[in-house]
């Protein structure tokens, strides 16, 4: 106890809690000029452009980021792959601070957020896409809210509750694959609605399983982005396991996203195919779109199949933020880029300082919670009284 | 227009303005088609009549207490700029070049079209438009979360929102008058306003008809093409042109799918993930586990197959050894006896010489 005593102690003024104390700062003033003046007051969305940001960074991309605590479940429970145990809490973790963001994130969104319970207590309009994403994001909130109960009541000593918590981590890990498939897919049918203003090489009816197996790769990165970091920052805090593990993890999530992202570089020409949009690709969007493909997804693929084919857990770290931020910049080339590109560039949008700063303020607060929790539950350790119990 | 009263009402009776919710049923996998509530209302707006004077756009404004304009309506420099709906304006007129000269002007109508199977009501998630069996589609504030998704939705890119009001913001669109004056048997504040005739309100059936007609009795004046028609499956709303409607600010490209059949297939695949993902990951789960159970099963039968390979070896070398010994033992004893023997004959002969 007095060892984590120094530690608090000693970290009160470090950089990160300067930095992160400022951002919380404007975060707050923001907040008040969101919540009296209107989303007009500090957003630049209007009626031709009704979402921006805070739906293409803060929901689609959070919510793909944060897919790493259900391909981990996956890959531990149902496939069976045991040894990539530790990953599981740090991924669990990651995802369930990742969705309570995004359902903050909405809160900013939407223009009367206490009414966010509306589709399911008031009237639901289950012929819409958003009352799908509405439904699996809430239920898998509480899906990962579940999974991730045992580590916070072994910290507080609730054996028994903690052992039934246990009890129903197979069910809870079916349900959130099952939940995951369907709205990490529906947040890009979302857009299925709108054929005539997605530009063509982005829309496609396809567009949902491009979200989904994209989501995958976002999972598989983020677990071995986060554990770099994790290693970096918080290395003390990592028990023998995780510490002898965490190099075969980065090898084996590597090695499946590289067949993951060639599937996904396939379907996506499949899709062109399909549409016969191969002539668009000589525009300028698509040279975009060829960027997007094999700049970042194509080069992330390699940058994995040389990582794990060689041994290279460094190059597969770094390759891991690349694949990462492929598929920011692909949410944000279908909600952003390639959505009214039809229309003059004076009509189109760019993000306010302000909807920057509130998503900058969001991402501090699930790193400082990340923190919190990371210092004081067993997540980067397994906890002395429960070790081999799994 | 001319329209009497009784007959107006009449045809209110016959659309039966229940207001009944647009139906739910997604039918990607049939050839169904819906081609509008029976009897249901239109406008049909001619834009060779349109002057652009906005009596309309001042009537519009009037009839739905929209908040007063930024420059009067009688001030038709305004239509200098292409505006959109907004807030303050369920619909516009904008001015386009003339096909034969920039001094002969072309107008056209901006606002809902009341599409005969909305993307707006499609993509509500809380149900808060109704494509009334009159033909409106109207807008329900009270339960409006604010997500704006049918700003997205909305092909026409028709319904604003109030960014500028901070707890209560609506969505603001034409809702051809519905509550404010169809269902008392008034025309639409636009239908009543204008002084060209530029707007014919009526049955959607009829109103086709009348477009046609006039085609037929004036020949070159139209091109031969009713906007709304089939546009997006179809519009309350219909539009006659001279020039091609892409030169009055209106898109061609838009298809004649209804906006709820693009989703549709989609959503129809959630009951089969929901289905058939238990048994695939419970498959792949048993699979892995009897995976692990037979390498478990090897490893022990390998485990006590070695284990019994060493114990024979070992019993049989313990078995040799104690030959072996037996062996010397006894080899030992002959020894000793033959010793014993030889020393017994050395004394004899010794005793003997």
């Amino acid at each position: 106890m007095s060892q984590e005593a120094t530690t608090t102690e000693k970290t009160l003024i470090s950089p990160f809690n300067i930095i992160a104390g400022i951002i919380v700062l404007i975060g707050l003033y923001l907040t008040v000029r969101r919540f009296t003046g209107g989303l007009g007051a500090v957003t630049n969305l209007s009626d031709n452009n009704a979402w921006g940001i805070w739906i293409g960074f803060d929901l689609l991309t959070g919510v793909a980021l944060a897919a790493g605590g259900y391909v981990t479940a996956a890959a531990v429970y149902i496939f069976g792959m045991k040894k990539y145990h530790s990953a599981l809490r740090p991924a669990v973790l990651t995802g369930f601070l990742g969705y309570a963001l995004v359902v903050l994130a909405l809160h900013y969104d939407v223009g009367r957020p206490w009414r966010l319970p509306y589709p399911f207590v008031v009237q639901a309009g289950t012929s819409s896409v958003l009352f799908e994403v509405g439904a699996c994001v809430a239920l898998y909130l509480t899906v990962l809210f579940l999974e991730f109960s045992p580590a916070a009541l072994e910290w507080l000593g609730l054996k028994k509750a903690r052992n039934l918590a246990v009890k129903f981590t197979l069910v809870l890990v079916v349900f959130g694959i099952i939940l995951s498939t369907l709205h990490q897919s529906s947040l890009g049918a979302l857009f299925l609605i709108a054929p005539s203003k997605v530009h063509p090489l982005w829309y496609s009816s396809f567009i949902p399983v491009y979200f989904f197996v994209s989501s995958i790769i976002a999972g598989l990165s983020m677990v071995i982005f986060e554990s770099t970091l994790s290693y970096r920052f918080f290395a003390d805090k990592m028990d023998e396991a995780h510490l002898r593990e965490k190099d075969d993890i980065a090898l084996g999530f590597g090695k499946a996203a590289a067949f993951v992202i060639a599937g996904y570089i396939a379907i996506q020409l499949l899709g062109i195919g399909a549409d016969d949009e191969w002539r668009l690709l000589g525009t300028g969007y698509g040279l975009w779109y060829l960027v997007e493909l094999f700049g970042f997804f194509g080069v992330a693929c390699l940058g994995f199949a040389i990582g794990a084919r060689e041994k290279k857990v460094q190059l597969i770290r770094w390759t891991s933020a690349w694949a990462v931020l492929a598929v920011i910049v692909n949410r944000f080339n279908v909600s952003l880029v390639a959505f009214n590109y039809h229309l003059p560039a004076s009509d189109r949008y760019f993000p306010s300082w302000m909807e920057i700063g509130i998503s900058v303020f969001l991402v501090t607060l699930g790193l400082i919670t990340f923190r919190f929790i990371v210092s004081r539950m067993p997540i980067l350790y397994e906890h002395p009284e429960y070790e081999d119990v799994h | 227009m001319s329209l009497s009263r009784r007959k107006f009402l009449g045809w209110l009776t016959a659309a039966g303005l229940s207001g009944s919710a647009f139906g739910k049923v997604a039918h990607a996998a049939t050839t169904k088609h819906f081609e509008g509530h029976p009897d249901s209302l239109g406008v049909l707006y001619d834009n060779t009549k349109c002057i652009g004077c906005r009596t309309c756009e001042a009537a519009c404004n009037k009839v739905n207490d929209l908040p007063p304009p930024d420059r009067p309506f009688d001030d038709l420099a305004v239509l200098d700029n292409k505006r959109r709906t907004d807030p303050k304006k369920y619909m516009v007129i904008n001015k386009y070049d003339g096909s034969v000269n920039v001094e002969t002007p072309l107008f056209a109508r901006t606002g809902c079209n009341h599409c005969l199977e909305p993307a707006c009501a499609s993509s509500c998630f809380v149900r808060a438009y109704t494509k009334t069996e009159s033909g409106a589609v109207t807008y329900d504030s009270s339960v409006c979360v604010g997500c704006r998704y049918c700003m997205l939705a909305c092909p026409f890119n028709i319904p604003t929102f109030e960014y500028d009001i901070a707890l209560t913001p609506r969505i603001r669109k034409c809702t051809m008058c519905y509550d404010t004056r169809l269902v008392k048997g008034e025309l639409p504040g636009c239908v009543e306003a204008c002084p060209t005739e530029s707007f014919t309100f009526g049955k959607r059936t009829d109103l086709l008809n009348i477009a046609r007609e006039r085609m037929r009795r004036f020949p070159g004046r139209y091109l031969d093409h009713i906007y709304g028609e089939n546009e997006m499956g179809g519009t309350s709303w219909l539009y006659l042109s001279g020039v091609p409607f892409k030169k009055i600010g209106m898109r061609e490209d838009l298809g004649i799918t209804p906006a709820p059949q693009f989703t549709s297939s989609a959503l129809a695949a959630v009951p089969m993930v929901v289905g058939t993902w238990p048994l695939l990951l419970m498959g792949i789960y048993a699979v892995s586990k009897r995976k692990d159970k037979i390498a478990k099963e090897e490893k022990e039968q390998a485990l006590a197959e070695v284990t019994a390979q060493v114990k024979a070896e070992a019993d049989q070398k313990v078995s040799e050894a104690w030959e072996k010994a037996a062996q010397e033992k006894e080899k030992a004893i002959e020894a000793a006896v033959k010793q014993a023997l030889e020393a017994a004959a050395d004394v004899e002969t010794e005793e003997n010489s």
